[in-house]
């Protein structure tokens, strides 16, 4: 688990990107992780189907706030409905290796509230789909 | 790191040897599977097991599995005798007549019990019901819904920064209040509770006094009569006991005019068609076939503690808190935060703390790799968090199979977390 731990995470949880709100989004969700009780807000702007910026806020622990981060920056220009397809995969790949099955839920709740943003409601969590 | 097991007193205590100690928990003899050794610092949320109380759930089921209070043959009369006989023995720990020990899951029930049983029958609207604001969930939640039956108003104790009760307005806060529910010790920060204050003067005003115990029992020495509680509610699985065995005692005259909680079998004297006598307590308040093991087990888990004196435990504990509070303190320059009492006297081995900006569970995964326990989070007492301005914390717990090693320990975790996170 402490091999999570890298540089470029602590980097992502300490200098998140994307990290705010928007003025007016076009969409936004939320949802808390029960186990820790980490909190994640998303929004979204469209531009044709297609999103066209993206702002996050929240806290938590590193895992949470690190695959948010570095989930959103790989969704500029992405269509929803491709977003509401999105596999656990589209977060394991940015944060590697690692996740212990305790933490998964941590890595997994940006993910959810992206696509519960992206279908209007509250989205399964990708990990247990 | 030092690995020497250094008991915390003094050689007074003869056979009370830590490697002795140790030696009767199977689980600490067990490596994790990254081959460290095992180091639980999470006894306030359970505590291990020591063999002779895993010996007597093995022996209950493989010697004399019956069911108890029905059947006249031989291993029925057996386990119905080792089944009241533990209650004897609880009864007995904690100062109280056997009669007013009623077997319940776990305190989380024994105060659910207390909250319909006597709440819905005692609490009408306009009444107030006293808490303090360190209340664990489990003694917050179940007064919230009785006040929402009733109409009655809550009340709390409050805290100072460190988690020590400010009783300035005790008295006002008692002025029509026909209850209080106050927990013994904090499972979030250790305090200690200023019972022998609390108590009479709740009774002076007229009210009900009932103390949760989860974190109380397990840990300091416990007369109920010479506390005068009215009730007092704990669990075994925090105790060396297993987990689903909990007890409530109420003093008699309060239990026999209490009506039943659950009801069905075995909480009968006579039952017709439309009609029903109940049993006196305790068994008023023990539907259907008890949790028989688990009881007869936490009975051998209340041996154990006999057996090393709670008068140590509470001593043992002491001075490993105040060892830890000590070893702790040099990572605040650092940005290590310690919450709650400073004071190992005013505390009950419990040690909550935040360190610079590594989350809480950040910190619990890193130190499980290094084989080291700890919890994370808001410890069932979200309102105490919100009001401190924690979002969580991380907290280390205590128990007699505890040592300075396993501070040491602690300690060397955290610098290791501290280099991952470049602190």
């Amino acid at each position: 688990m402490d091999d999570f731990y890298r540089d470029y995470i602590l980097d992502h949880y300490r200098s998140p990107r994307n990290f705010g709100t928007l003025e007016q989004p076009d969409v936004a969700a939320e949802d808390v992780n029960p186990l820790c009780g980490d909190q994640i807000r998303v929004e979204l702007k469209l531009d044709d189907g297609k999103i066209s910026d993206v702002r996050f806020s929240g806290k938590g622990c590193a895992i949470s706030q690190a695959s948010t981060s570095m989930l959103l920056e790989t969704v500029k220009g992405m269509k929803l409905t491709d977003v509401a397809q999105l596999p656990k995969d589209a977060v394991l790949e940015n944060v590697g290796i690692g996740i212990s099955p305790t933490r998964m839920k941590c890595a997994m709740l940006g993910l959810r509230v992206l696509k519960s943003a992206a279908i209007g409601k509250l989205a399964d969590w990708p990990d247990e789909e | 790191m030092t690995q020497t097991l250094r008991a915390p007193f003094d050689s007074a205590h003869g056979d009370k040897s830590m490697e002795r100690i140790i030696a009767d928990f199977p689980i600490l003899a067990r490596p994790t599977s990254r081959g460290k050794r095992l180091v639980y610092l999470d006894s306030a949320a359970t505590s291990q097991k020591p063999r002779a109380v895993i010996q007597a759930l093995v022996d209950y089921y493989e010697q004399y599995n019956a069911n108890i209070h029905r059947g006249v043959y031989e291993i029925a009369q057996r386990a119905t005798d080792e089944y009241e006989h533990a209650r004897v023995k609880l009864a007995r720990f904690i100062g109280a007549q056997t009669s007013e020990v009623v077997w319940v899951r776990n305190t989380t029930e024994a105060i659910n019990l207390v909250a319909y049983s006597w709440g819905d029958h005692n609490i009408t609207a306009g009444d107030a019901i006293l808490l303090t604001e360190l209340e664990h969930h489990s003694d917050l939640v179940p007064w919230q819904l009785l006040a929402q039956r009733t109409g009655a108003q809550l009340r709390f104790i409050p805290v100072d920064a460190r988690g020590i009760h400010i009783l300035d307005d005790l008295d006002r806060l008692l002025d029509g209040c026909k209850f209080v529910a106050v927990s013994h010790v904090s499972n979030t920060l250790g305090t200690i509770a200023p019972l022998e204050t609390i108590i009479p003067r709740a009774h002076a005003a007229g009210a009900v006094v009932l103390v949760d115990g989860a974190q109380g029992a397990p840990h300091l020495p416990l007369d109920v009569k010479a506390l005068d509680a009215d009730f007092y509610a704990f669990s075994g699985h925090k105790m060396l006991g297993p987990t689903g065995i909990g007890c409530l005692y109420g003093k008699r005259a309060l239990l026999e005019a209490m009506p039943p909680f659950l009801s069905g079998g075995d909480m009968i004297r006579k039952v017709e068609y439309t009609r029903t006598t109940f049993n006196d307590p305790p068994r008023r308040f023990e539907a259907g076939t008890s949790n028989i093991a688990d009881s007869i087990a936490f009975g051998v888990a209340a041996d154990y503690l006999t057996a090393l004196g709670m008068p140590w435990v509470r001593e043992h504990e002491r001075a490993l808190t105040g060892y830890a509070l000590e070893r702790l303190a040099a990572l605040e320059p650092r940005g290590l935060a310690i919450y709650g009492p400073r004071d190992p006297q005013r505390s009950s081995g419990v040690i909550s703390f935040n360190f610079a900006d590594i989350h809480p569970h950040d910190l619990a995964s890193i130190l499980d790799t290094e084989g080291i326990c700890i919890r994370a989070g808001h410890h069932c007492t979200m309102p105490l968090m919100e009001k401190s301005g924690w979002s969580a914390t991380a907290r280390a717990s205590f128990y007699i199979y505890n040592t300075e090693a396993d501070v040491d320990a602690l300690y060397e975790g955290l610098e290791k977390a501290a280099r991952v996170f470049h602190i």
